[in-house]
């Protein structure tokens, strides 16, 4: 009985430390990339706001094909990070590497604006939380899809409005709509517009901040299917920045912890929010409702 | 009257700010399509009766130099006739209604039918000269678009017509690429104007007055405009011949005659039209009554 206990007992201390270390060398592992070098790999990246610290030394690497969450209460820094990773903020100090096309390492920082915008158009996106911000709200749904396209210099209007009408079906918006407005469409319409549109010059990259906020649960649920669908389809990289830990668990592979703009704790998302090491990630994981 | 009579400098404006618009304007040659700002001066007329043409052409004025002035295309308009009088007045001039022998020619709207020589210069009046305007509202991001040649969103507005109308129904200020590079408004011209401003000899010079901006197209510059590969740019006319002089190939207006739903259809180049009537052409409307 007592051996019994015992016997139980080591072998459960044995299973945690042997999970523990198999989860740190897992982390060491080049993700599914395997021997390929990063496609992003971001160093010391800090953003200040006057005295305050918008993010400080924030650094991580994302493979192909990984999608890396950002979680971390309000004002945590978060979207000052993805706004720094954009280009829509410059930061004050850090390094954005991107590995491009040809397989050469670029900072994007120092890129100048046409190489960035060049950049912003084909190979990454960016999902806004609302999709006004990411919308031509007066534009139709097929030349919201389009533009992309023609910004990078497509000149035939009956192969953009094929692409466009595939990529409607693609995000389950009824192709017959394409010439519609989006303001006529549902929120969740709306934002899976917004999406065809971020992926339809097939980027590598793709900068998500808050994908399903303002959605309501059913929906964010389809949206999510979807996501993880492409992400997995095209081979996306992508890294998502919400507060919504239900997301992450679903979308990221890897997750980093934010607080008061530095990252507490990183790891494989099953690992950090099923055994949170860092006090605040172990409060955010306890906070969340149960139903 | 003489110049020295009516008591103004030559062609109105004082010589330093003539030299500040000559000063805009070689920078608007020296950079096709770039839209230059100039300090635009108050003139004796409304802004949109052509403020921004009346200032080039004050500043391309020589004593020598023959000025035409045509308003839609028509030389006895009220616009036409008196801008034509004002340099008169004030540059003491000679002025004419025939193309061929003008030095200059002031424009609202068109480009003559007789084809330009190297030795004029076309001076358009301008309302907006920024093409991305309505896409865009705020003018530093239209220019960082010019700047980066981000025009991808011009190309979205043609699209959106096809998608609408089945066609682009853009009819003036139909946009233009100028060699390759900025896009531009080519001002309310009709686009059946646009194959003209392509290898022009003419220089052509646009000024926009309340907008206080200057674009120009050197002679024999490239213009392309703007279109898809399925739904190349078509210059448009009416499907008709000039009522009066019979031309199939020139830009019609088309003018109610009476209540009755009336209408004909006549040249809006009133000189082309009156030189191919001295020339023998007759139309519909002219082969019996005159």
């Amino acid at each position: 009985m007592t051996d019994g206990t015992d016997i139980r007992r080591n072998d459960g201390a044995g299973d945690a430390k042997s999970f523990k270390g198999f989860c740190q060398e897992f982390s060491k592992i080049p993700g599914p990339g395997g021997e390929a070098p990063p496609l992003l790999r971001v160093s010391g990246l800090t953003r200040r706001y006057g005295a305050c610290i918008g993010c400080a030394e924030v650094g991580f690497d994302l493979w192909p094909g990984e999608v890396m969450g950002i979680v971390g209460e309000s004002g945590s820094g978060k979207s000052t990070l993805l706004a720094c990773l954009a280009g829509h903020l410059a930061p004050d100090a850090g390094q954005v590497l991107w590995r491009d096309r040809d397989g050469r390492t670029r900072d994007v920082l120092t890129m100048s604006e046409p190489e960035r915008r060049m950049l912003a158009r084909t190979d990454w996106a960016f999902v806004h939380q609302n999709p006004r911000d990411g919308l031509r709200m007066g534009v139709s749904a097929g030349g919201n899809v389009g533009e992309r396209l023609m910004a990078v210099g497509a000149r035939h209007y009956g192969r953009i409005r094929a692409t466009a009408a595939d990529w409607l079906g693609r995000v389950e918006i009824d192709p017959g709509r394409i010439d519609d407005a989006p303001h006529r469409f549902s929120g969740g319409m709306q934002q899976r517009l917004q999406i065809a549109r971020n992926l339809v010059t097939h980027p590598r990259l793709v900068l998500m901040d808050e994908p399903t906020g303002g959605l309501d649960v059913s929906v964010q649920a389809r949206l999510l299917d979807l996501l993880r669908g492409l992400v997995r389809e095209m081979g996306l990289s992508a890294v998502v920045v919400t507060h919504d830990l239900a997301v992450v668990r679903l979308l990221a592979h890897r997750l980093m912890v934010m607080k008061d703009g530095r990252v507490v704790e990183a790891g494989l998302t099953d690992q950090v929010l099923d055994d949170p090491q860092h006090p605040y990630t172990q409060l955010l994981v306890s906070s969340v409702l149960q139903v | 009257m003489t110049v020295q009579d009516s008591g103004y400098t030559f062609a109105y404006l004082d010589e330093a700010t003539k030299r500040m618009i000559r000063r805009a304007l070689l920078k608007a040659v020296a950079i096709p399509g770039y839209q230059v700002p100039f300090a635009s001066r108050e003139m004796p007329m409304p802004y949109g009766w052509g403020t921004g043409g009346v200032q080039l052409t004050a500043a391309c004025l020589t004593p020598g130099d023959v000025l035409k002035v045509i308003d839609q295309g028509a030389d006895d308009t009220t616009n036409a006739v008196s801008i034509r009088s004002f340099f008169a007045r004030v540059a003491g001039i000679a002025t004419t209604e025939a193309t061929a022998e003008a030095t200059i020619i002031q424009t609202r709207h068109r480009i003559p039918e007789t084809p330009l020589t190297e030795d004029q210069i076309l001076v358009f009046q301008v309302p907006i000269p920024e093409p991305l305007r309505f896409l865009e509202p705020r003018e530093t991001e239209t220019r960082r678009m010019h700047a980066l040649a981000d025009y991808g969103l011009m190309q979205v507005r043609l699209y959106e017509d096809i998608a609408r109308h089945g066609a682009i129904t853009r009819a003036y200020a139909y946009p233009v690429r100028v060699e390759g590079r900025y896009v531009m408004d080519p001002s309310p011209i009709p686009r059946f104007d646009n194959p003209k401003l392509d290898r022009s000899a003419a220089l052509m010079l646009f000024g926009a007055g309340r907008e206080q901006r200057i674009h120009a197209l050197p002679p024999w510059t490239r213009v392309e405009s703007l279109d898809f590969e399925d739904y190349p740019f078509e210059a448009s006319r009416p499907d008709a011949p000039c009522a009066l002089c019979g031309a199939t190939d020139s830009y019609l207006d088309e003018v109610i005659t009476d209540d009755a739903g009336g209408r004909m259809f006549v040249c809006s180049d009133t000189d082309h039209c009156a030189g191919r009537r001295a020339a023998g052409h007759r139309g519909a409307s002219t082969e019996t009554g005159a």
